[in-house]
């Protein structure tokens, strides 16, 4: 929508905008080239000079087999963070929406938690399922498995997965709850009079009319999955035991920061860029879905 | 007709609650507690009142690998603070330029700031770290800052915000003789008010839960926020003091926690609407 | 109070031509009201004078000084809102405060006039509130005020009346006229309803696709318009048309239907056979046993008068006004008093006066 009166002039406006632009450009599109650049090319081993190789550093990246391995995982954890978290949310939003007593304190009581870091999510997993410390974790190995995430792969793999879930369904739960209070009452009503019921009326009415909610956030929740996990996982297993809870962001951060390996994490920074332009895409069709609907 | 108690609901939301609250109270519980005693496995879930004195014990000595707490938080809290603030006032300049001016490349400016949603920090990771060091930014508290407060979503919210302003408040504030930087202090950002009040929750969160972020460019202790500090803290390979660890956990939760719920109404009605 | 002259004005947006040129000299004090149907140009008229839009040529002479240049701050006019506009977040003192705040004023004469408009539009007990604690008709008082309290050289009306109900609209519409009369401000104000627009001006200007058709007090537009847009735009029901040619050397119009009419100011200048529109009004058509037949298709009862609507032999529309009920008819003969014939040109629509 186009604005009927403006202000005059033009550099007023190119200052207010000048802040924005120049911690934009300096901090994401110059480092963006760069690593696109690099990605392209690979220097001498004393690092004097860069030579131009094409995708060889990605045709490189996509024959280790580890690499591909670290995708397939990504892809499973991403999947199985957005299916838990927003399956407990959903459930939990609709019945939040029911008209029943105390229910300004139970959504208060499910809405702090988006307060909590991701690695926080990790610290406060740690002291429930800690083999030794943890109560959960204690009861685990009493009841005779054989619970130590620090040393089975699985079991680190499950518990990433759950921390990570755990702390996105107060955000699912806020968007869901906000999603079925805008669906109209006398919809509900028309379906009641309809004679639809319980859980027919929510398959057939509610859950259509919720969709495009759902698709905005199976989105966010895979771009938080992929990239903002990583403060869980990292403070709950470093991407180990072995590469067992290694997700790609895990593995760009270990490549390049930790064992400079620059070829290789330029390159694979390229990889998840594409990742995430093609998430947000997807978003903001949904979010175009969202807003007509 | 009364309506009967619906059993069924309560059960769910119930379980829900003790979901997030079982961790809590546990990590409150157990800080209470010897650290021997907590090691040994032989934790209550009643808190022991006289075990209290650890939280002054970590806010003033911090712990095993660690400095004080009361530093961290206060890191934290001046990083979160001047990334919300930061955030808000460049964000709202921009949306008001892109919203309430007209001038060559302006939707080439509203893309350029749009598009920066599609490069986080982990797909610019060492080129990133080359920028800060080259200016010299690394391992000083700006650095911990500055870069974060571009923000694409904050200006969409507010270009969306002042979209939605109606044409003739502005015409009649022109009328009463109102420019360009009287109308955005008397008019738009009174208007705006809720908006970036749940903006400041949304981004004083984001801040305080950085951990990427100061763990690439912030290795000084001195710089260590909360949340890096307490990860610190359960490193370690031995002598984990877990009742440490646990008060850490709390006091690290409570300033953010505390802000949304405070300002819980507009927090959750500014991240709804935000995101048409 | 300030004369305002407009010079010439012009607006386009783009290659869209919205206003033509406009020629307009307002007498200090004047209420003149632009009426016209919507996308006739009448809110960029408004607007230009206001200082929102930026004429394409031309010149708007406030007070002997040419604002057009100037910001909308620096010209010294108020101007009330259709939706008024409030600040919504200022209580009503504020609202009305504002523009004098920024006009440097100080504190007792800000408080000073704001009390005293407030005790004009009765006001005074609600000058803490916010304007959504306010009613429709308050909010309206509160945006009257906001534009009384600058004392401006000028008013500007963009549509107030409309976003209220019925009833309100006739008070409100009282008062807009005692007000300014009162105050004897220098008044633009834009409307699309021709009861406003006779009922509040001193002078009318009638716009039509951008120009300027009639400029003429209301009376005069009502019983003598200038053209056949006019002609049907003012007046409700509208005026009736009838294709006719000049016939009797000039003293008479003969109706396509056969009737002969002659005038009765004098003939018409022309050959015989000139082709003319003629135009009636409802109320002015009277039955007579040797006139035109007409077939009832509708009758509407408005309580003290009955609107028929008919067709006459070729098909033609035709509605006639008449005084008490009319339940039950099915046909009438109608004839045309000459005294209430509108004479128009069938080309170019324009009025044909005598002569």
């Amino acid at each position: 929508m186009e604005r009927r009166t403006i202000f005059p002039g033009w550099t007023l406006p190119a200052l207010l905008l000048l802040p924005q632009l120049v911690i934009s450009f300096i901090f994401f599109y110059w480092p963006a080239a760069q690593a696109i650049w690099s990605s392209l090319t690979r220097e001498d081993p004393f690092g004097l000079s860069a030579q131009f190789v094409g995708l060889e550093n990605f045709a490189d990246l996509f024959a280790d087999p580890l690499y591909v391995a670290t995708i397939w995982r990504t892809l499973f954890f991403c999947a199985a963070v957005a299916a838990l978290s927003l399956g407990i949310a959903l459930l939990l939003a609709s019945f939040a929406d029911r008209e029943i007593r105390a229910r300004g304190f139970y959504r208060t009581m499910l809405i702090w938690p988006y307060a909590i870091a991701s690695a926080m999510a990790a610290v406060l997993w740690i002291l429930l399922l800690h083999p030794q410390i943890g109560m959960l974790g204690r009861a685990l190995v009493r009841a005779g498995l054989n619970w130590d995430y620090q040393l089975n792969g699985a079991q680190a793999l499950l518990m990433v997965i759950i921390a990570s879930a755990w702390k996105q369904i107060s955000y699912n739960f806020i968007f869901l709850l906000a999603g079925l209070q805008s669906i109209p009452k006398t919809v509900i009503e028309a379906a009641r009079m309809d004679g639809a019921k319980g859980f027919h009326r929510f398959r057939t009415i509610i859950l259509p009319l919720l969709m495009p909610t759902v698709y905005f956030l199976v989105v966010v929740n895979l771009v938080y999955a992929a990239f903002d996990a990583f403060g869980t996982i990292w403070a709950l297993t470093q991407g180990g035991p072995g590469k067992s809870t290694e997700t790609l962001v895990v593995k760009v951060y270990r490549d390049g920061v930790v064992n400079l390996d620059l070829g290789s994490s330029a390159a694979q920074s390229v990889v998840l860029m594409a990742g995430v332009i093609l998430l947000t895409a997807l978003q903001f069709r949904f979010l175009g879905k969202k807003t007509t609907s | 007709m009364r309506p009967r108690t619906d059993w069924l609901a309560h059960f769910v939301l119930i379980l829900g609650c003790v979901l997030f609250v079982a961790p809590l109270w546990m990590a409150f519980a157990g800080s209470t507690q010897s650290a021997g005693a907590i090691a040994r496995g032989q934790m209550s879930l009643l808190p022991n009142l006289s075990g209290l004195g650890v939280y002054g014990d970590v806010l003033v000595h911090g712990g095993p690998g660690v400095g004080p707490v009361w530093h961290m938080l206060l890191i934290s809290a001046s990083m979160a603070i001047a990334i919300a603030v930061g955030k808000i006032v460049i964000s709202v300049l921009s949306a008001y330029a892109v919203a309430f001016f007209r001038f060559p490349f302006r939707m080439a400016a509203f893309w350029m700031i749009f598009l920066t949603l599609m490069l986080p920090v982990e797909v610019r990771i060492i080129p990133t770290y080359t920028v800060m060091s080259d200016l010299g930014l690394i391992n000083t508290f700006p650095g911990l800052t500055v870069p974060l407060i571009a923000s694409a979503t904050a200006t969409l919210l507010f270009r969306q915000t002042f979209t939605a302003i109606p044409d003739e408040l502005m015409e009649a504030a022109r009328m009463d003789g109102a420019g360009p930087w009287r109308f955005l202090k008397d008019i738009v950002i009174p208007v705006s008010a809720a908006n970036l009040a749940a903006l400041f929750v949304i981004e004083f969160v984001y801040g305080w839960n950085q951990f990427l972020w100061p763990l690439l460019v912030a290795a000084n202790p001195n710089l260590d926020t909360i949340v890096i500090g307490i990860v610190k803290m359960i490193g370690i390979d031995n002598a984990i003091e877990w009742n440490k660890v646990m008060a850490t956990a709390v006091l690290a939760l409570l300033p953010p926690v505390g802000v949304v719920l405070l300002m819980q109404r507009w927090f959750v009605k500014g991240l709804t609407e935000g995101d048409k | 109070m300030a004369s305002l002259v407009l010079e010439d004005l012009r607006k386009s947006f783009g290659a869209t031509a919205v206003l033509h040129g406009i020629d307009l000299t307002l007498q200090s004090g004047e209420m003149l009201v632009i009426v016209g149907a919507s996308g006739c140009g009448k809110s960029t008229l408004l607007r230009l004078v206001a200082g929102l839009e930026v004429p394409t040529a031309g010149r708007i002479i406030l007070d002997g000084r040419d604002v057009a240049p100037l910001d909308p701050a620096a010209r010294d006019i108020a101007m009330v809102f259709q939706n008024y506009a409030l600040y919504p977040h200022m209580s009503v003192f504020d609202n009305m405060a504002y523009g004098l705040r920024i006009r440097g004023l100080s504190k007792a004469e800000i408080a000073r006039r704001v009390g005293d408009t407030a005790t004009l539009l009765g006001l005074e007990t609600l000058l803490q509130r916010r304007p959504r604690q306010l009613s429709g008709g308050q909010r309206q008082r509160v945006a009257m005020g906001r534009a009384i309290v600058r004392e401006p050289k000028l008013f500007l009306f963009d549509e107030p009346l409309s976003n209220l109900d019925a009833k309100l609209r006739v008070t409100m519409r009282a008062e807009i006229r005692r007000l300014q009369r009162r105050m004897a401000v220098t008044s633009l104000y834009v409307t699309h309803d021709q009861v406003e627009a006779m009922t509040l001006g001193d002078r009318l200007l009638v716009l039509h696709q951008g120009r300027a058709v009639q400029l003429a007090t209301p009376m005069e537009v009502f019983e003598r318009p200038a053209d056949t847009y006019v002609a049907g735009f003012i007046g409700a029901p509208s005026m009736n048309f009838l294709p006719a040619t000049l016939s009797h050397g000039g003293t008479a119009a003969t109706l396509d239907l056969g009737l002969v009419r002659p005038f009765a100011d004098g003939r018409r200048a022309g050959e015989d056979g000139r082709k003319l529109i003629i135009g009636i009004r409802p109320e002015h058509i009277v039955e007579a046993a040797d006139g035109l037949e007409v077939q009832i298709d509708l009758v509407e009862p408005l309580g003290s008068e009955t609107v028929l609507i008919g067709r006459l032999a070729n098909g033609d529309m035709l509605s006639v006004k008449v005084a008490g009920r009319a339940q039950g008819m099915e046909s009438m003969r109608v004839t045309f008093p000459p005294a209430n014939l509108h004479v128009f040109d069938a080309q170019t629509g324009l009025r044909l006066d005598p002569g």
